[in-house]
């Protein structure tokens, strides 16, 4: 490779935390501190170094937790270790929203302050810490500057929004520490601030937790997660079994005929995804798991991985037998350490087991499973953002065609499917494909998991079978009695906002579409009397500027476009009257839709459009 | 692939463009070179061997190939001469001994020869780092005593690669710019050929061969000869152990100098003719390292005075009595290709159009041109003559570092510059920095100097001053300068004159060396 060093140098520190990652240098050229004189005479490249550039982001992030941030001689030895020229790390590394690349305190309190969180007290936890320790750290000018002991920051939706308000808490240092925690007290914050000190709090138990008709939920707090015996007893790896003595052929049939569609919001059919890398001449062919849920409001694959971690496990070694892959990535956002934390416990125990490795299940199989750690990025639940990422790219999504399921992770052939999906599968091939595409309606089967947050009693993750209004759904949650809803977010920040009214749509694909909405990912985000709107879609508008990749002009400019009108709407200073600001935004969007290569841009105005167009709020401030 | 003695990454870009997408496909490089190269960082497997230790090496990779039962017999047997005696040539160079000559671990030498000898195609690429040194010739040699020993060569995708360092040196070879050589590499000592041009041109030929440059220049040291008409080179920067070649140049009775700038060779003439460049301003042909003749056009009109090389020629052979005309590009082609039609006879200008160029030998109008050579080793029944080994001992360089000059000076060229710089320096590059002796960090610290430090260089023909610049990529002893800013360091000073005495070359990869701190630091900034 060209690569062209600057003479910064690692910290002892620096070069343990890389170090602990990849392995000892094997050389000076490959980052040791000394030179041999064996080095004087042969290097080793090429290929092989190059090969290794996957471990970039797992190396970011062995420096981001050591000591806080990335500093120039920490970023130069990943970069000598990995061979990648240091211009496309650092192109890497400021992708990120969790990783600094100018000095930060050690102790860190990222607080939540995206629209569920704001909905439940999120501000007031902030103007408690601006008040107590001063206001959010922002990067200071130039690398050589002293930072105290601790600050906190604000960070968009942590993906805790059934625990609302909620922070994520981060100390960096040998024994590094990440928690993430709520509904935080504004106290709790302030002491964890200014004393380190943040108590333990366990997540509350689903509503619907005891349940026995739940099929996807029903381990999820009964079972204890870490305990693989417990898992066994309760049904696990039946399905593994018996879709070994079926074969992948009949596994996938039962698939297809299931009627499943992937509920990680584009509900494409998930047995035509595995018939298709199943057919593929390409190898080795690539299992991922999507763990990457930042949609806000989301929180449904977060409480199948930290309650059944297992469950999620089997279900892509089942994918992998069907489709023919020995290798598989679970790529988990970073925001989620108890998930990542209880994912890795369990792999390590299914391989233990022989539920992972050379010989699954005694049958000669061979599968094992990765976690891959998301830094801070939105954009890398995108399909094909999640390759970009796991390769140690920038993850910004790729052009389609060619699909994943012919040149995915690595070009070649990948299944991607998201947690939910996934969680279905045992199921399917305990009871058959047939008996599955009985429950809920004829296009959309099976049950499935919503995210109950912000006005409501109860939040929290609901499964019901396809089918339910969205009134049934509220009912379920409950509202405060004496509090009307006012609007209701239905599928996150790409989604759409319904007006309070409107309880008897349908939640089911076909549903949604007649009534002009989407379900996405799952989310209904109530919204009262007292809610601030109008600040809930400014913060949407603001959440797609900060989480464009910028790789497209549409969404780049776009997203930025769509903020500013916004904002001068709110401030009742528009530009020409507000049809002409009402146009604009109108335009902007449409061209975000038609031109965007991902669904990022192909969404960006979708809430806002909703906002105008069905609840008339924009409309309303003018007045 | 093996890029032995060769650094295309940084001096011959057009070809890395192809290398890299080799590269990108799969392919498995190494990369023979004292230094840690550009291109060899991008190398699998990086040899760095001491400065002039190729033979040692190669011979030991053919005894590691003969040993594993890796050689090709059927090749052997069928193509060569020679192979009894190699082998015997080659036993006494064990891993071992190559290891303590080479300084390259035994391990990795045996890899690299297994590995060369097991794939289905190789090929080895070279340049000056093989030829610039006093036993050039054997250096070639060793590189293809191991392609005849694995048949890796006259096959598609396998071969020997001398990669030229200009967009038109092979077609200086071609057109017989060669003191042996006529047009087409033709022997101007056997007698048919001899005939055969003195029919078609109407004169008498000599009968011996002329000077090579090592040559030319021992003769105007003894006066030999006083006449000298240079035509787009620059010996007085060029030439190994430059105070001496200046002082020739500046003996000479008549020095007429041709070129498109105003080289400090030129400044010594007593004529300069100002030319056109032939790549924008002039029609014809060149011919690139893969053997392919390409038109050139004329896109510009030379300024001023600068007239086309063919017509400055043609007008000093009129004043010398014999009047050609005006001569024109396509009717001197079609000469070449009537004296030379076994090599360009199927070139028409129209076909070298219509194809993008086409590769030699291409004998008639119906044939393609050539992808590979020596094809003929491998057809049934083989064409032509056997291929001898020829097998060749190690010698180290000439001039080895010792107590008063303790340093290997080897010599070379970065990415942004030319040659001595008289096409490159003139213009702004935000890479190019300032002459400077690149060292590695082991010796900086050894001799208390840091980047930027003024050093003065000195060997036992003369001394330069310039700064440092402390590069991981050097080995401790050995130190690297360019020789593209001759007016600022004038690095071949240095340079010792040793020369091939089979194909003239001196030797610029290795001289011994003085390096001491003056003690104060350079002015930042190129030039």
């Amino acid at each position: 490779m060209d690569l062209h060093f600057s003479d910064a140098k690692p910290t002892a520190e620096e070069r343990r935390a890389v170090d602990a990652v990849l392995g000892a240098p094997a050389s000076a050229w490959d980052g040791a501190e000394q030179r041999s004189a064996r080095d004087g005479h042969v290097a080793f490249a090429g290929h092989a170094a190059r090969a290794q550039r996957h471990l970039l982001l797992p190396a970011l992030h062995a420096l981001q937790s050591a000591v806080g941030w990335i500093s120039e001689g920490g970023l130069t030895h990943v970069c000598t270790r990995l061979a990648v020229p240091p211009a496309e790390a650092w192109g890497v590394v400021t992708f990120y929203g969790l990783f600094s690349t100018t000095p930060r305190p050690g102790r860190v309190l990222h607080v939540c302050d995206d629209i569920a969180c704001r909905a439940r007290g999120a501000k007031p936890i902030m103007e408690a810490l601006e008040q107590a320790v001063g206001p959010a750290h922002e990067a200071p000018d130039g690398d050589a500057v002293q930072v105290g002991d601790a600050a906190w920051v604000r960070t968009p939706c942590l993906g805790l929004c059934d625990h609302a308000p909620a922070a994520l808490f981060t100390v960096a240092g040998d024994a590094p520490v990440e928690r993430s925690v709520g509904p935080i007290a504004p106290d709790d914050a302030v002491q964890a601030v200014t004393q380190g000190h943040l108590p333990e709090q366990p997540r509350r138990p689903h509503p619907q937790d005891g349940d026995a008709s739940l099929r996807l939920l029903r381990r999820v707090g009964s079972v204890d997660p870490t305990d693989l015996a417990a898992y066994e007893a309760t049904g696990g790896y039946q399905a593994l079994r018996r879709a070994l003595e079926l074969g992948p052929d009949a596994v996938i049939r039962e698939v297809v005929a299931s009627g499943l569609k992937g509920r990680g919001g584009a509900a494409f059919p998930t047995g035509r995804k595995w018939e298709a890398v199943a057919g593929q001449a390409a190898r080795p062919r690539y299992v991922i798991c999507n763990a990457d849920e930042s949609e806000p409001g989301t929180f449904k694959d977060r409480v199948l991985l930290e309650g059944d971690p297992f469950a999620i496990i089997e279900s892509m070694t089942i994918a992998a037998f069907a489709v023919g892959a020995a290798h598989g990535y679970v790529y988990v956002r970073g925001e989620y350490p108890l998930a990542i934390a209880r994912f890795e416990e369990a792999i390590e125990r299914a391989r233990t087991a022989g539920w992972l490795g050379g010989d699954v299940g005694g049958k000669g199989m061979h599968f094992d499973v990765e976690v891959r750690k998301g830094a801070g990025a939105y954009i890398c639940g995108e399909e094909t953002a999640v390759f970009n990422s796991i390769e140690g790219f920038r993850g910004e999504p790729r052009n389609k065609p060619p699909f994943p399921v012919e040149a995915g992770l690595f070009r070649k052939p990948t299944l991607v499917n998201n947690v939910e999906t996934l969680a279905n599968i045992p199921s399917i091939v305990l009871d058959g494909g047939a008996a599955f595409a009985k429950i809920g309606t004829e296009e959309s089967t099976g049950t499935k998991l919503f995210c109950l947050c912000g006005a409501v009693e109860r939040p929290g993750v609901y499964e019901v079978p396809f089918g339910a209004t969205l009134g049934e759904l509220i009912d379920l949650a409950g509202v405060p009695a004496g509090a009307g809803v006012k609007a209701v977010l239905l599928g996150g920040a790409a989604g759409m906002f319904v007006k309070g009214d409107e309880r008897d749509i349908a939640l089911t694909f076909e549903g949604a579409r007649a009534a002009g909405v989407t379900l996405g990912s799952g989310v209904i985000m109530v919204f009262d009397e007292r809610a601030d709107l109008v600040d809930t879609v400014l913060r949407i508008a603001e959440f797609f500027r900060d989480e464009s990749c910028g790789q497209c002009v549409p969404c780049r400019v776009g997203t930025v476009r769509q903020e500013e009108a916004l904002h001068r709407i709110a401030a009742r200073r528009t530009l020409g009257g507000l049809q002409s600001e009402l146009h604009l935004l109108e335009d902007v969007g449409a061209a975000m839709k038609d031109a965007s290569i991902c669904g990022l841009g192909q969404t960006a105005y979708s809430a806002v459009e909703s906002a105008i167009k069905r609840l008339g709020l924009l409309q309303e401030i003018s007045r | 692939m093996f890029l032995w003695g060769a650094n295309p990454r940084e001096n011959h870009p057009i070809i890395y463009h192809h290398i890299l997408k080799g590269i990108h496909n799969g392919v498995k490089l190494y990369a023979v070179d004292p230094r840690r190269t550009p291109s060899a960082q991008w190398a699998d497997v990086w040899l760095g061997v001491n400065v002039g230790t190729d033979i040692a090496l190669a011979n030991a990779m053919a005894r590691v190939i003969i040993h594993e039962g890796l050689v090709n017999e059927d090749f052997i047997a069928r193509a060569t001469t020679g192979y009894d005696a190699y082998r015997s040539a080659v036993e006494p160079y064990t891993l071992e001994h190559a290891e303590s000559v080479t300084g390259v671990p035994a391990d990795v030498i045996r890899e690299a020869a297994i590995t060369y000898a097991k794939a289905k195609r190789a090929v080895i690429c070279w340049t000056l780092g093989i030829t610039e040194h006093h036993n050039a010739a054997d250096n070639v040699f060793a590189l293809i005593n191991l392609a005849l020993l694995t048949g890796h060569v006259g096959r598609y995708g396998s071969g020997l690669s001398p990669l030229r360092g200009q967009n038109n040196v092979q077609g200086g070879g071609d057109m017989g710019a060669l003191p042996n050589k006529l047009v087409g590499f033709q022997d101007p000592l056997d007698s048919d050929i001899k005939t055969r041009f003195e029919q078609a041109w109407g004169v008498t030929l000599p009968d011996h061969y002329g000077w090579n440059v090592s040559q030319m220049f021992e003769a105007m040291h003894r006066g030999d000869l006083t006449g000298m008409y240079v035509i787009g080179e620059n010996p007085a920067q060029s030439e190994a152990d430059q105070h001496h070649a200046r002082k020739a140049l500046e003996g000479l009775e008549h020095l007429v100098v041709q070129d498109i700038f105003l080289t400090p060779t030129a400044q010594l003439a007593h004529v300069v003719l100002p030319a056109a460049a032939s790549w924008c301003e002039s029609e014809g042909t060149v011919t690139n390292s893969e053997r392919r003749v390409q038109r050139v056009h004329r896109a510009l009109t030379p300024p001023g005075a600068a007239r086309d090389e063919m017509w400055i020629v043609a007008q000093i052979a009129k004043r010398l009595g014999h009047d050609w005309g005006t001569p024109q590009a396509e009717p001197v082609w079609d000469e070449v290709r009537r004296l030379a039609p076994n090599m360009f006879g199927g070139m028409s200008y129209r076909r070298l159009e219509e194809l993008n160029g086409i590769q030699w030998p291409c004998p008639d109008e119906s044939d393609p041109g050539a992808l590979f050579l020596h094809g003929r080793l491998w057809a049934e029944p083989r064409g032509g003559k056997p291929a001898p080994f020829t097998p060749v001992e190690y010698e180290p360089p000439v001039e080895m570092p010792d107590a008063d000059y303790p340093f290997q000076l080897t010599t070379g060229r970065r990415l942004d510059s030319y040659n001595t710089g008289v096409q490159s320096g003139g213009y702004a590059s935000p890479l190019r920095r300032r002459e400077a002796l690149d060292l590695a960090p082991e010796d900086a610290a050894r001799l208390g100097v840091a980047d930027g430090d003024m050093v003065r260089i000195t060997s036992r023909r003369g001394s330069v001053e310039a700064p440092v610049h402390v590069e991981p990529n050097m080995r401790a002893g050995v130190v690297f300068m360019t020789l593209h800013n001759q007016d600022d360091v004038r690095v071949n000073v240095l340079t010792i004159d040793a020369t091939d005495p089979k194909s003239g070359t001196a030797e610029f990869k290795a001289c011994a060396v003085r390096v001491e701190p003056l003690g104060q630091t350079a002015v930042a900034g190129g030039h």
